[in-house]
């Protein structure tokens, strides 16, 4: 068979999956958000939503991303690989969103809380910090 | 914070928490490896503070992983996990003794290694095996002049508990396939007096290994575990249930073929011979390719992998049976009756796959075609 004869297809054609009839998925937990928000208004409980745990559809998450949208915080951190923690558009309904070294999501979660614990410096850290300084003071 | 005590102690006899803040690694990241470690395990995130609490107090496990007749596929998983920076912790801070892919000495030497390993932890090491033993004749397949029988039950007798990795361990796999040729078993054919938690998958999603390894270090017990063996927090749903193409299922929305109008929408594949529905394992969430996707949202039906004889199953293509017009009609219905009806539906599938192997249906070019 000559090099000619083989047809060769220049076109082609990506098959994206993705429709308006999803997991519905979206609304249920946006709801559990509204829910944790108002138990931590009556009794200051805080509540963590893994992203991860929930069937969600090609363009779901980014939906509830869109919907939650961006507050008045954004932190990076730098611990084992990056890490990001924005306040959204919501007082006090936190995204953290955890990446490797490569720069790939190893989880994501929304936080309820007033402030996600891994913003706040550590006792064992501080510890740590003491030691450091007196150290470099001696 | 790293203090003389610490400063003392061998790598082994250290705690995860000391070995990483000896390594530079704050708290706050600690937190994050986890969280992550929460998520990975599905887990609840109010399980955190206790992943971290038992951790930061576990220690250093010997582990031997052996590979029988296998492809390699299960080890080349499971490095490719894409949680890089928590599995790499994971592998500082178990002690890989013997695998004789991944580890550098060979021959003797690799075998002194797995000796030693089992003299110094007689009765505490984890034992990983991938690949299936061939009892037909033991020189199908034969590690320095050991016979896979000979040296699984040698190792099994020191192993405080095993992981059977892969189909090929856990259920025979494709070595045990009609007319099974080697006479392969499984691991759990063979070893009756231990733990074993069976990881099944060709190969299984490499968090699921890593994740099962981070339960042990982290909980010192095995995760509970199904019918199988299989722990039930990676197995304990079908992946037609997590399925995001499942509503379309509810609504009677089938592809029919893999290019047709219903292909291109992403309607459910079951009629393309998808076994998401009598399949146990942690795809449709988890996902493969650093989360990317999984072989359904690429377009492909489930091929039943994680289950015994999936290779014998009667063809990939071919629907497990067609659902009928009661099922279409349930979308109207409430989401639990929607549930029922799936349920009910499992048990037909799950008939209709034993009669399959029963009957040794092969895949021919012709389904393959269809």
């Amino acid at each position: 068979m000559s090099e000619a004869s083989i047809p060769v297809t220049t076109e082609i054609k990506f098959n994206i999956q993705v429709s308006n009839e999803l997991t519905q998925n979206v609304k249920p937990l946006l709801h559990e958000i509204k829910h944790a928000l108002d138990a931590l208004i009556e009794t200051g409980k805080t509540s963590i939503i893994d992203l991860r745990s929930i069937p969600l559809a090609p363009g779901e998450e980014d939906k509830i991303l869109n919907t939650l949208g961006q507050g008045e915080v954004m932190a990076q951190l730098n611990t084992l690989g990056l890490s990001e923690v924005t306040e959204t558009q919501y007082a006090g309904v936190w995204l953290v969103t955890h990446y490797n070294d490569e720069g790939n999501i190893i989880s994501r979660f929304i936080e309820v809380t007033t402030m996600p614990v891994i913003l706040c410096s550590q006792t064992e850290d501080i510890l740590s910090a003491y030691s450091r300084i007196t150290e470099i003071l001696e | 914070m790293t203090n003389s005590s610490t400063k003392d102690k061998s790598l082994k006899e250290k705690t995860l928490g000391e070995v990483m803040r000896s390594q530079g690694v704050s708290r706050r990241s600690f937190l994050k490896f986890c969280a992550a470690t929460a998520s990975m395990m599905a887990m609840s995130p109010a399980m955190i503070p206790k992943i971290a609490h038992a951790l930061e107090s576990a220690r250093r496990p010997s582990v031997i992983w052996l590979s029988f007749q296998e492809c390699t596929g299960c080890t080349e998983s499971l490095t490719r996990a894409h949680t890089a920076t928590v599995e790499s912790l994971i592998f500082d801070y178990i002690s890989l003794d013997y695998h004789h892919t991944l580890q550098a000495a060979a021959g003797h030497a690799a075998e002194e290694a797995r000796e030693a390993a089992m003299k110094e932890n007689f009765g505490k090491y984890l034992l990983v095996v991938d690949g299936s033993i061939p009892l037909g004749n033991p020189g199908y397949s034969t590690i320095a002049g050991i016979s896979n029988y000979d040296m699984l039950m040698e190792t099994a007798k020191g192993a405080a508990a095993i992981i059977a990795v892969g189909t090929c361990a856990t259920y025979g796999g494709i070595p045990h396939a009609n007319p099974n040729p080697t006479g392969a078993v499984s691991v759990g054919e063979l070893i009756k007096d231990k733990p074993i938690i069976n990881v099944p998958g060709c190969p299984p999603i490499p968090v699921v290994i890593t994740g099962v390894l981070t339960h042990y270090l982290t909980f010192g017990t095995i995760p509970e575990l199904d019918h199988l063996g299989r722990p039930k927090v990676f197995y304990g749903q079908s992946i037609h249930d997590r399925c995001y193409r499942r509503p379309f299922y509810d609504k009677g929305l089938f592809a029919e073929t893999f290019d047709d109008e219903g292909a291109k929408k992403g309607w459910c594949l079951y009629k393309l011979g998808c076994k998401g529905p009598t399949t146990y394992n942690a795809c449709a969430t988890t996902k493969w390719n650093d989360g990317t996707s999984f072989p359904i949202e690429a377009g492909h039906p489930c091929l039943g992998c994680s289950e015994p004889d999936f290779w014998d199953g009667g063809g990939f293509y071919k629907a497990l049976s067609m659902p009928t017009e009661n099922i279409t009609q349930t979308a109207v219905y409430t989401a639990a009756g929607a549930v029922a009806a799936g349920l009910a539906l499992g048990a037909m599938n799950k008939r209709k796959k034993n009669s399959a192997v029963a009957a040794h249906n092969k895949t021919t070019t012709d389904d393959l075609e269809k």
